[in-house]
């Protein structure tokens, strides 16, 4: 792992709900390297859009820390808190809604440098916009047009130009291709893995499709309802899930080899419990196939089962 | 290429080299209402507003009984009322009166109701509770029975009534503000403008009220012509601008009673505000859809 640039940990947020607090992420431990992508993955509602959005500071967390270069960015107030915007940066899910529509593509991707950037004549910001819509791969003459003319594809460039504005180290990408076609998911991707060469950026990627994860990560977590159950390298998670809830993740991946198509598959039933006020334990014990006695006692914490690969679950204390 | 593909083409160069206001008055233009709305507005409150600089006041106020119930000629264009008075000269001072009026008042009514509905609409919590309660206690009373209280406390002068107007307008604006605010404050765009550090005042002003004016433009011009109708109705009733001042409602009140014989004496006032309403409202429209990009014409 090369230098670590962003540790969160034990990261916490509830929400207070009238019938009790949701765990939306629970005690969530993480480290970012420099130039390297973290996967998110798990199914809706588990908490990992919250995540992205606690580590940006667009909710406040319940508890925990997010170090960036070993400073604590949680209790930062007013201009401190803005600085870090410096260094982290986030694109979001829906492109078609994350771009105002009434501002033009350059005013869009100007704003950012506008409100914190260094202060800069029109011309010069002109050519810097200009410049930034050549890196993410959208021609001049979209300078003017508006989000509504332009495709999901162009609209996720300029949401990427936008983050890109302040020259971030960190971008947190929250299901950046989630809503594009398949052959254009492609584009974002390889773009995305570009500039991480380029500009040695590092990515927190969120999603629930694991063939981008597995095209774009070097680390992955898994979660399920706010708590961390696996965390490893991308080959060794692909190669060696431990956790019986990534298990059923890679087994329900659709199989392009022929010969495997009629292999039976491990398919999860029952519906994900309430994430309001849970019960202790393991929260995946309801679903879980090889869930005993132990698995509802007391928190289970995540164990070493290889390496880089840790695993909360109580086949392996 | 068709001539029509020719002409988007040509239409799509142009706009592109067009600042914002640019654009939007470029859209406003193709609203055929809209323009012919503003120019009949611009041209009533430009003959109205200069209207002392060319005619003496006194004209206005001067009885001459002799010369009552003229029907228009060419000394009076308009015609007499009752008292003699040149109907014209009483029409164009009253103007200034009635749309001025009716100017101020909503400015200031939005004014506050954007600036209330804003604060409001963005913070929720117990911000928004204790402004909305207010509003509330506002709203729940009579708008008409309000003003008329107010006039009478404040004594009766064309200042108390304008505070008393824009007191009872400016609740229903600020609702308005403050639902379109709620709608647009948590969309992914106002977050993305957050995690550039943009100040709150940055982020209303730039990213939520540009995108949730249309419906509070809408309603500050329909809001305009409701005040126009309302200060008339208030003169008419004797609690507004009170005679001699020549306010469009005061001269429809003063000569209800010769309608049956003289009509145009009351044609004439009724029609001055029924266009100048029409003509605001044609341009309410027009300013909603030209703020919108996304308006295809």
């Amino acid at each position: 792992m090369s230098k670590t640039l962003i540790e969160v940990k034990n990261l916490t947020k509830y929400f207070d709900t009238p019938k009790g607090k949701l765990h939306a992420v629970e005690k969530v431990n993480l480290k970012i390297g420099e130039g390297e992508t973290l996967g998110v993955v798990g199914e809706s509602g588990c908490g990992k859009t919250t995540l992205g959005r606690t580590m940006t500071r667009l909710v406040e967390p319940t508890g925990g820390e997010v170090l960036l270069d070993g400073k604590n960015i949680l209790n930062l107030q007013g201009k401190a808190k803005n600085e870090i915007y410096h260094s982290i940066q986030m694109v979001f899910q829906d492109p078609y809604s994350s771009l105002n529509p009434r501002l033009s593509v350059g005013n869009i991707i100007e704003d950012p440098i506008k409100t914190m950037g260094p202060k800069m004549p029109k011309g010069e910001l002109h050519d810097k916009v200009l410049e930034l819509m050549d890196v993410v791969g959208l021609q001049p003459r979209y300078y003017n047009t508006y989000p509504h003319e332009l495709d999901g594809g162009r609209r996720q460039r300029v949401g990427l130009a936008r983050a890109l504005a302040l020259e971030p180290r960190f971008i947190v990408c929250d299901e950046p291709v989630s809503a594009l076609d398949v052959s254009i998911q492609a584009q974002i991707l390889n773009l995305l893995m570009d500039l991480q060469r380029e500009k040695n950026l590092s990515y927190m990627f969120i999603t629930h499709n694991l063939f981008v994860v597995k095209h774009i990560s070097d680390y992955i977590v898994v979660m399920y309802m706010g708590q961390v159950v696996e965390y490893a390298a991308k080959k060794e998670l692909f190669t060696n899930p431990a956790h019986p809830y990534t298990k059923a993740l890679l087994d329900v991946i659709p199989q392009p080899d022929l010969s495997r198509r009629n292999r039976k598959k491990k398919i999860l039933y029952g519906e994900v419990s309430s994430p309001v006020n849970p019960k202790p334990g393991c929260r995946f014990a309801p679903r879980c196939p090889y869930a005993t006695s132990k698995c509802t006692g007391g928190e289970i914490p995540l164990t070493e089962v290889g390496p880089n690969h840790v695993c909360a679950c109580t086949l392996y204390e | 290429m068709s001539k029509k593909k020719v002409k988007e083409m040509e239409e799509m160069a142009a706009q592109a080299n067009m600042s914002q206001m640019g654009l939007i008055w470029h859209r406003f233009k193709k609203n055929k209402l809209a323009v012919i709305g503003l120019i009949a507005l611009c041209v009533l409150i430009l003959v109205c507003f200069t209207s002392p600089i060319y005619l003496n006041y006194e004209k206005v106020i001067t009885q001459d009984l002799l010369n009552a119930y003229k029907s228009p000629s060419r000394d009076h264009i308009l015609g007499t009322d009752m008292y003699g008075r040149d109907l014209l000269a009483r029409m164009l001072y009253g103007g200034i009166y009635s749309l001025g009026s009716g100017l101020i008042v909503v400015a200031a009514a939005l004014v506050l109701g954007v600036l209330f509905g804003s604060i409001a609409g963005y913070f929720g919590g117990k911000i928004d509770t204790i402004i909305m309660r207010f509003i509330d206690i506002f709203m729940a009373i009579p708008a008409l029975l309000m003003t008329m209280t107010l006039v009478v406390v404040f004594g009766q002068s064309i200042y108390s009534l304008w505070l008393a107007m824009i007191i009872t307008q400016f609740p229903g604006l600020a609702r308005v503000v403050r639902a379109s605010i709620m709608t647009i404050r948590d969309s992914e765009y106002v977050d993305a403008a957050r995690i550039y550090g943009a100040p709150v005042g940055k982020i209303l002003i730039k990213h939520i009220l540009p995108n949730g004016i249309g419906p509070v433009v809408v309603s500050a011009t329909m809001m305009l012509g409701s005040v126009i109708l309302t200060i008339a109705g208030l003169g008419f009733l004797g609690i507004g601008i009170a005679s001699p001042t020549p306010e469009w409602g005061t001269i429809l009140s003063e000569v209800k009673d010769y309608i049956r014989y003289y009509p145009y004496l009351g044609i004439i006032p009724g029609v001055a505000i029924g266009i100048s309403v029409l003509c605001i409202n044609f341009v309410g429209d027009g300013i909603r859809d030209a703020l919108d990009p996304r308006t295809k014409k």
